[in-house]
């Protein structure tokens, strides 16, 4: 039997490193000899080889679907891979809801905004609203969360005021507008005004939006910031490990709890 | 042990929740007869021909928005924007095109505009609502002339193919539909951009630019209803265009939708105060208006059941949808629309690890086959357990067209393998079409060949959510739909009265003050 060759990963499909894949795809062609060859070449452009075209049919007038298998001779070194470990471990809503009501004991008040000029309130909907985003129900759905929408064009001061009376666990900021940089004002604004008014660490300050990423957030002084893709239990997981690193803090600072787990 | 061809169900506990809903009904009912919003106005608005946009630095706003905003000014809301349309008519000595084109060039402010003799503005107000209704005719009448000269795919006596197209640019979109219904689609639906239901406004013009789908605009719609109607003479089949008539602009929608030929349009009784969190008076108030839009248009109105079993367990959510069901269906009767127009929404969403989930899928499409006999029931795919697995959602996809066919559904709203990944491709919709195209013709007529147990599982299944619906019901009834609505009923939300979007923009209106003869014209029975 062949040894696997882990510095130059391949596609698996019936023997060792055989580097086997299949792929489809369309092209804006009517199928024919011509559009099969077509494909042959463009298949084998990409560096493929053994490329067959398995099927050409006609899809409504004027394209063409190709459903194609092929092999490569390209591996990857996977030793070599580095991957910074970003979002934790992937729960469930109902997981994280469990361990919520199991070790916070009492539902994380959440309060979230989009600031500024910010009309776009989709990312900040898809993460809050019932509904959720891409299967992935919304926090409003938990019962570990109590979630409080401002919407959109909410001035700063207010968003800090509501979270203050809402005594809040933590502050979800969305900025889709990212025109001339804004979301990154407004984002250090937020910052700013906490920090004056010795709010500064009292909240989980979690920023999101389509320009917002991990690294900038936490330069920023966020715990995090999300982007495209991100889904409700993730950012709803990320709060409630947030919650309980502070739940642990405190409880160890109070005595309650020595060192350690 | 016995067989039917149907499942035992009480007939008794069905007309019992259908009781039940009337009185819910006749709640919403009260609350429409003494209020309007500036939702219900602009589309009175729009019915009689007020389609243009002013430009403000480049953005397209609505003159219906315009003017309603100039009314609301000045306190004139109160009798009905019809009023103030009709006084303005008269102050300027135009018609509705002279008074738009001045509006336009922002010489005219209808808020302010002097008043005339109460009689004779009421006198005018009814002409033109009559215009405005049989011009609202004349769409119908000329829409019914083209379905006519094509082949209807209902009498094919199989669920019609639902495919959705949405890659935000409606010209790509053309491409994409074209080709879907060469491939066999029967129903073209145009989805949304994202979170269009929260804008005050319809945009205007045709557009090229959405978030995970398309804005729907007047001219948007054109577009595509042009390019159906094309595409429909190439294959000989009438092709119904559906599109969104929720959100902020619900009645709005309804009116540029009849006007532009569409044939169904997504409309659920609570579908906006769940999940978008929009006001609860200004959902029941705006879209009693669109129902009665659709009901006079012949327009299908699609229910959103599908919601709540996207964010409860669907295998215990039953009762939820089918007491919603009733709801919208005499939310639809007090419109004055015939059953026959009333496309019942439900879905596939149980998790397909249950064991036995494939019987239960079919229980539930059997039971709402046979509770709402006359409607053309919508009937849609898993979508919540689906992942970027695109052979298990294939697979998935293929027993939920066999469910569809063999429960006699109206409409098949296809699976798409890529659904978890992306708005589907042309290839994805190709290859989702080829599936139904196999399974439905394949398994016509399968409704009529077999029957279920009396007392099987499919059968106790059934019963079961009934039972628990006409309970859910008497609760709902017990507490007011408002109140069951705060207390979580329904999808495990809490929406208040005054709560959610769009609340400043209900208002009450008095009898004998306030002038909308749409309501009667488009037979309104509230």
């Amino acid at each position: 039997m062949k040894e696997i060759d882990f510095n130059s990963l391949k596609p698996y499909g019936d023997t060792t490193d055989d580097g086997a894949l299949q792929m489809s795809f369309t092209l804006p062609i009517e199928p024919s000899a011509k559009a099969r060859e077509a494909a042959t070449q463009l298949v084998r452009g990409w560096g493929f080889f053994d490329v067959k075209i398995a099927h050409m049919s006609k899809i409504g007038v004027n394209y063409c679907l190709f459903v194609v298998m092929a092999r490569t001779d390209k591996g990857v070194d996977y030793a070599r891979i580095e991957v910074p470990d970003l979002g934790g471990e992937k729960r469930t809503y109902k997981e994280i809801d469990r361990l919520i009501l199991a070790n916070v004991k009492r539902p994380i008040r959440i309060v979230g905004a989009c600031t500024g000029f910010d009309a776009h309130t989709v990312g900040l909907d898809a993460i809050l609203n019932m509904k959720g985003f891409d299967g992935d129900i919304g926090l409003e759905r938990y019962r570990g969360f109590r979630v409080v929408n401002m919407g959109s064009q909410v001035p700063t001061e207010e968003l800090i005021d509501r979270a203050v009376k809402e005594k809040a666990d933590a502050i979800l900021l969305s900025k889709v507008v990212s025109q001339k940089d804004i979301h990154v004002a407004d984002m250090r604004d937020l910052i700013m005004r906490l920090s004056k008014r010795g709010l500064e660490g009292k909240f989980i300050i979690v920023a999101g939006g389509p320009r917002v990423t991990h690294k900038m957030a936490l330069e920023l002084g966020y715990d995090a910031g999300f982007t495209i893709g991100a889904r409700p239990s993730d950012v709803a997981n990320f709060v409630y490990e947030k919650m309980i690193e502070r739940i642990d803090k405190a409880e160890f600072k109070t005595g309650k709890k020595k060192s350690g787990k | 042990m016995a067989y039917a061809s149907t499942i035992p169900l009480s007939v008794k506990k069905i007309a019992r929740c259908r009781q039940i809903a009337k009185s819910i009904g006749s709640e919403v009912a009260s609350l429409v007869k003494v209020n309007s919003t500036v939702g219900t106005e602009r589309a009175v608005m729009r019915l009689l021909g007020f389609n243009d946009a002013t430009n403000d630095q480049d953005l397209l706003f609505p003159v219906a928005n315009f003017i309603c905003d100039q009314m609301k000014a000045e306190d004139r809301l109160h009798e009905g924007a019809l009023y103030w349309i009709a006084n303005a008519l008269i102050t300027t000595g135009t018609d509705i095109a002279g008074l738009q084109a001045r509006v336009v060039r922002r010489e005219i402010n209808v808020g302010t505009l002097a008043s005339q003799d109460s009689k004779k503005v009421k006198a005018l107000a009814n002409q033109l609502a009559k215009a405005a209704y049989q011009n609202l005719m004349r769409y119908r009448k000329d829409r019914v002339q083209i379905a006519k000269k094509l082949k209807d795919p209902v009498k094919d006596k199989r669920p019609l193919k639902y495919v959705i197209v949405a890659t935000g640019n409606i010209f790509e979109d053309v491409i994409q539909a074209r080709s879907a219904v060469m491939d066999g689609a029967d129903v073209i639906a145009v989805i949304r951009s994202t979170a269009q239901s929260l804008i005050d406004y319809v945009p205007q013009g045709t557009t090229t630019e959405g978030f995970g789908g398309t804005y729907a605009t007047q001219a948007n719609f054109r577009v595509m209803r042009q390019a159906l109607d094309e595409v429909g003479k190439q294959v000989n089949r009438y092709i119904r265009l559906t599109n969104y008539c929720s959100g902020l602009c619900m009645s709005e929608i309804a009116v540029l939708a009849a006007m532009e030929g569409l044939d169904c349009l997504l409309n659920d009784a609570m579908y906006g105060i769940l999940f978008r969190d929009i006001n609860m008076r200004r959902t029941f108030i705006d879209q009693h208006f669109s129902r009665l839009i659709c009901s006079k248009s012949g327009i299908w109105i699609m229910t959103g059941e599908d919601n709540y079993m996207k964010t409860t367990d669907a295998s215990e959510s039953g009762d939820q949808v089918l007491a919603s069901q009733f709801i919208n269906e005499v939310a639809a009767l007090n419109a004055g629309m015939p059953k026959g127009q009333m496309s019942i929404g439900h879905a596939m969403e149980m998790d397909p690890n249950y064991e036995g989930v494939i019987l239960m899928e079919i229980a539930r499409a059997q039971m709402t086959r046979q509770i709402f006999p006359e409607a053309p029931l919508k009937y849609m795919c898993n979508t919540k357990y689906k992942s970027g697995d695109i052979f298990t959602s294939h697979a998935i996809d293929t027993i939920f067209n066999l469910i569809g066919s063999m429960t006699n559904q109206g409409v098949v709203l296809l699976g798409m393998l890529t659904e978890a990944i992306h708005t589907p491709f042309l290839q994805d919709r190709s290859v989702s079409i080829r599936n139904a195209n196999y399974v439905l013709k394949g398994s016509l007529g399968l409704a009529n060949e077999f029957g279920y147990r009396s007392d099987g599982f499919i059968a106790g299944f059934a019963q079961k959510v009934l039972d628990d619906a006409v309970k859910l019901l008497e609760r709902i009834d017990r507490m007011g739909i408002y109140a069951a609505i705060e207390k979580r009923t329904f999808a495990d939300v809490s929406r208040t009265m005054d709560g959610g979007k769009g609340a400043n923009g209900v208002f009450e209106v008095e009898r004998g003050r306030y002038l909308n003869p749409f309501f009667e014209l488009l037979g309104s029975q509230i």
